[in-house]
């Protein structure tokens, strides 16, 4: 055995990789800390469920504006001011109904349209989540909280091209003559991939 | 590939470990990675296809003990690395230690030769295809039969767009498959909807 036999290679910590790359990429001229800024801020403060939480108010309170939801959702974002990225070329809305409830995954790896539900939580990425809810789907939301009745119809969209999808919850019956601000805080990042009702 | 990424209706892996108000993110480091990645898209270094599919390279082993985020950032640097943007010798040598990558590709591949338009309520079968490269067609609707309720525009064909090659942008189906159709006598009754590519399917009737 030779020296270089002996000498052991750590793999070096996720922290330390990041740095790594980063500092690369920058040395390079890529420019990577300031895309790390700008888009860090976009993933936390600008992508999130509130957006999709305020399509869902709308679509309550106009029934044309949820018509044109249903009908093309990507445009129907654009209108609220919301434009989803140039991948993201159309979104599909999944209305609820008492005996209709639809569910989002993504078994291939995590795809969600995030810019108007919020980059997805850990669990929607975790392999559990994405093994589990195409086969086992009334099991998975019953574990989760979401307790359907049998006679419920469980609708799951597994998001395997760049088509994306976002559940259009039924609005609460306590909630009549509430205004559109009041209605878009009750909608949950859960309620519009599909694991809650509200 | 028939890769350890491919979970649909896999058995074992516990309990969803679901909290309400879970985030997105748990430290900053995740949220740099993130960004890092988007930004290498923008900047044209690689398409979301060949992302997704260098994380389906990653050593099993790896993906099933690497969290999300390190999934990505596995991805980000197998690409910068055989896009020629960095080496992985400057990537350790800033670590200080070894930055595990995924594997090399294999080959990828064109459109069908011969594809079809269908509209809904048309039945079809996804094709058995196998392939050694990047398919966006989870493995468990392989050889199913299915009911189109939807047509989504025309995207890159992902077995080609993962690997450079030519095709031409074709339209995706959703497709409703009964669970259980997809595993008879082992799963809870649904309706499951996945987003077929056109050159994956065929006419069932």
């Amino acid at each position: 055995m030779n020296d270089t036999d002996r000498v052991v290679f750590r793999t070096a910590t996720v922290e330390d990789r990041v740095d790594a790359i980063q500092a690369a990429l920058d040395a390079k001229g890529l420019k990577a800390s300031e895309a790390v800024e700008e888009l860090g801020h976009k993933a936390q403060e600008e992508w999130i469920p509130q957006n999709g939480a305020r399509i869902v108010a709308h679509a309550w309170m106009d029934p044309e504006f949820r018509k044109r939801l249903l009908a093309n959702g990507r445009e129907a974002a654009i209108e609220m001011g919301f434009p989803m990225p140039r991948h993201h070329r159309h979104l599909v809305v999944l209305e609820n109904a008492p005996k209709l409830q639809n569910v989002i995954c993504c078994t291939l790896c995590s795809c969600t349209a995030f810019t108007l539900i919020g980059l997805p939580p850990d669990w929607y990425k975790d392999l559990q989540y994405r093994s589990r809810v195409v086969r086992e789907s009334r099991t998975v939301l019953r574990d989760m909280g979401l307790d359907l009745a049998p006679d419920v119809e469980i609708r799951v969209w597994d998001t395997t091209a760049d088509t994306r999808y976002m559940v259009l919850p039924e609005r609460p019956a306590h909630t009549q003559g509430w205004t559109e601000e009041q209605l878009a805080k009750i909608v949950t990042r859960d309620s519009l991939i599909g694991v809650a009702r509200l | 590939m028939d890769g350890i990424h491919d979970l649909g209706g896999k058995q074992g892996y516990g309990p969803v470990r679901y909290a309400l108000d879970a985030t997105a993110f748990h430290s900053p480091w995740e949220v740099r990675v993130n960004a890092l990645y988007a930004h290498a898209v923008r900047s044209g270094i690689f398409n979301m296809d060949e992302y997704r599919h260098a994380i389906e390279r990653m050593d099993p082993r790896h993906y099933l003990t690497a969290s999300y985020y390190e999934r990505s950032l596995t991805g980000l640097a197998t690409l910068c690395v055989e896009k020629g943007v960095l080496t992985r010798e400057e990537l350790e040598r800033r670590a200080n230690g070894v930055f595990p990558l995924s594997s090399p590709s294999a080959a990828g591949r064109g459109n069908a030769a011969h594809r079809e338009c269908f509209k809904p309520g048309d039945r079809v079968r996804v094709k058995l295809d196998f392939v050694p490269g990047h398919i966006r067609l989870p493995g468990y609707i392989r050889g199913k039969v299915g009911t189109v309720v939807g047509e989504s525009p025309a995207y890159p064909f992902p077995d080609a767009h993962a690997h450079g090659i030519h095709a031409e942008d074709e339209p995706t189906y959703d497709v409703r498959f009964h669970a259980e159709d997809l595993w008879p006598n082992g799963c809870d009754p649904a309706l499951v909807h996945v987003g077929v590519f056109q050159s994956y399917l065929e006419r069932a009737d």
